[in-house]
C-alpha cells in the first residue's frame, strides 16, 4: 500500500467533491421528505453509493413501488458502470478478485474519471483509485447526513441553481481530457447523439448508446490515422 | 428506526448496483485485449462524460434548447471556457455556479 499514492488520490478527488457535496445534501433532504428514516436514508447511501439511482429512487418509494421494480431500476440506471468497468479492467489485471471487489464497489463517475485519467496519463495506482474512492465515499455519506440534519428546515439546495453543481462538475473533469482531435470528434459525437437519444428515446438509455457510438467512432478514426502513419 | 421491507429494497438496490460495478472486472480478468479493442476502451472516459452531461445543458427540459434564454447553456459555456483557459476545477466549478445564481437567482442577463 503506498501512502502517498493515496493520498494524492484523496487530493486529486477532493476539489471535485465540492460539486458533490449539494447532492448529497439533496439527496439527504428529499428522503426526509417522501418519508425514508434517517437510518433508512443513510443506509441507502452507504450500500448503495449512487446519486442517481438513489434520486430516482425517492419518488418511487413514496408510490410505493415495489421491490423489484425499484431494484431494476437501479440496474438500468447503473448499467454504464459495465463500460467504465470495461476500460479501466485492464490496468487492473494484476490485482486479486477481492481488491477487485473492494475498489468496484466505490467507482462512480467522478472517481472513476479521475482515476482513469490519472492512469492514462502517468499510469494507473490501486492505491491512488483507492483514495478517490474514500474521498468520494466519505463525501457522499457526510453530505446525505447533512441533509438529514437539515430536513426540512432549508429548501431543496438544487432549487437555487446548485443543480447545476453536476454539469459544472463534468466539465472540469471533460474539458483537460479534450487534447487531441480524436478526443475532440468523441466528445462532439457523444453530445449530438446524448441529446439527439434523450429527447427521443425514454429512461437513460442515451448515456449508454451515446458512449458506444463515439467510442466507437474515437477507436476507428484512431485507428485509421494510425494506418496512414 | 429502520422498516425492514425498505431495508431489503436498499440492499436489493446494492447489490444491483454493485453487480453492475464489479461484472466487468470479474469477467475480463487477464484476457488479452485486441489493439482495436483498446483504441475503442481508450475514449470510453470522454464518452462517458460528454453523454452524462449533454443533454441536461442543450435540452435541460426534455427538448433541444440552443438560445440565449437556455441558463443551464450560458452557466456551460463559462464553466467550459474557464476549463479550456486551464482553470483548476474548483474555479471551473465555481464560476459555472456562480453564472447560473446570477441568472437564475438575480435575474441577471449575461446577454
Amino acid at each position: 500500500m503506498k501512502a502517498k499514492e493515496f493520498f494524492e488520490g484523496i487530493k486529486g478527488t477532493l476539489p471535485i467533491m465540492v460539486g458533490v457535496f449539494p447532492f448529497g445534501l439533496a439527496y439527504g433532504i428529499v428522503a426526509q421528505s417522501i418519508g425514508l428514516t434517517p437510518g433508512e436514508t443513510l443506509l441507502m447511501s452507504l450500500l448503495v453509493f449512487a446519486g442517481a439511482a438513489q434520486f430516482i429512487s425517492l419518488p418511487m418509494f413514496s408510490e410505493g413501488a415495489g421491490m423489484a421494480m425499484i431494484a431494476i431500476t437501479a440496474l438500468l440506471i447503473n448499467l454504464r458502470h459495465l463500460l467504465m468497468g470495461i476500460s479501466l479492467a485492464p490496468y487492473m489485471k494484476g490485482l486479486s478478485l477481492p481488491h477487485k471487489a473492494l475498489l468496484s464497489f466505490g467507482m462512480a463517475d467522478e472517481t472513476y474519471a479521475v482515476t482513469i485519467s490519472r492512469a492514462q496519463a502517468i499510469g494507473y495506482s490501486a492505491a491512488f483509485q483507492l483514495g478517490s474512492n474514500v474521498a468520494g465515499y466519505v463525501t457522499w455519506a457526510v453530505s446525505t447526513t447533512g441533509g438529514i440534519l437539515l430536513g426540512s428546515r432549508i429548501s431543496d439546495p438544487l432549487s437555487w441553481g446548485l443543480d447545476f453543481a453536476m454539469p459544472a462538475t463534468f466539465l472540469a473533469l471533460l474539458i483537460p481530457r479534450l487534447t487531441d482531435k480524436c478526443s475532440l470528434l468523441v466528445c462532439l459525437v457523444a453530445a449530438g447523439v446524448s441529446v439527439l437519444a434523450a429527447v427521443t428515446i425514454p429512461g437513460k438509455w442515451y448515456i449508454i448508446i451515446a458512449c458506444l457510438t463515439a467510442a466507437v467512432a474515437g477507436g476507428i478514426l484512431e485507428g485509421a490515422e494510425n494506418d496512414e502513419n | 428506526m429502520m422498516r425492514t421491507e425498505i431495508v431489503i429494497t436498499i440492499i436489493a438496490m446494492a447489490v444491483a448496483t454493485f453487480f453492475t460495478r464489479f461484472t466487468s472486472f470479474a469477467i475480463l480478468g487477464s484476457a488479452g485485449i485486441s489493439p482495436r479493442f483498446k483504441r475503442f476502451l481508450k475514449h470510453v472516459p470522454t464518452a462517458i462524460l460528454t453523454a452524462l452531461i449533454a443533454p441536461t445543458l442543450f435540452a435541460p427540459h426534455g427538448y433541444i434548447e440552443i438560445s440565449t434564454g437556455n441558463s443551464y447553456l450560458i452557466a456551460g459555456t463559462v464553466a467550459t471556457l474557464l476549463a479550456y483557459f486551464r482553470q483548476p476545477p474548483l474555479v471551473t466549478m465555481g464560476g459555472g455556479m456562480a453564472a447560473m445564481l446570477a441568472i437564475r437567482g438575480f435575474g441577471i442577463n449575461l446577454f
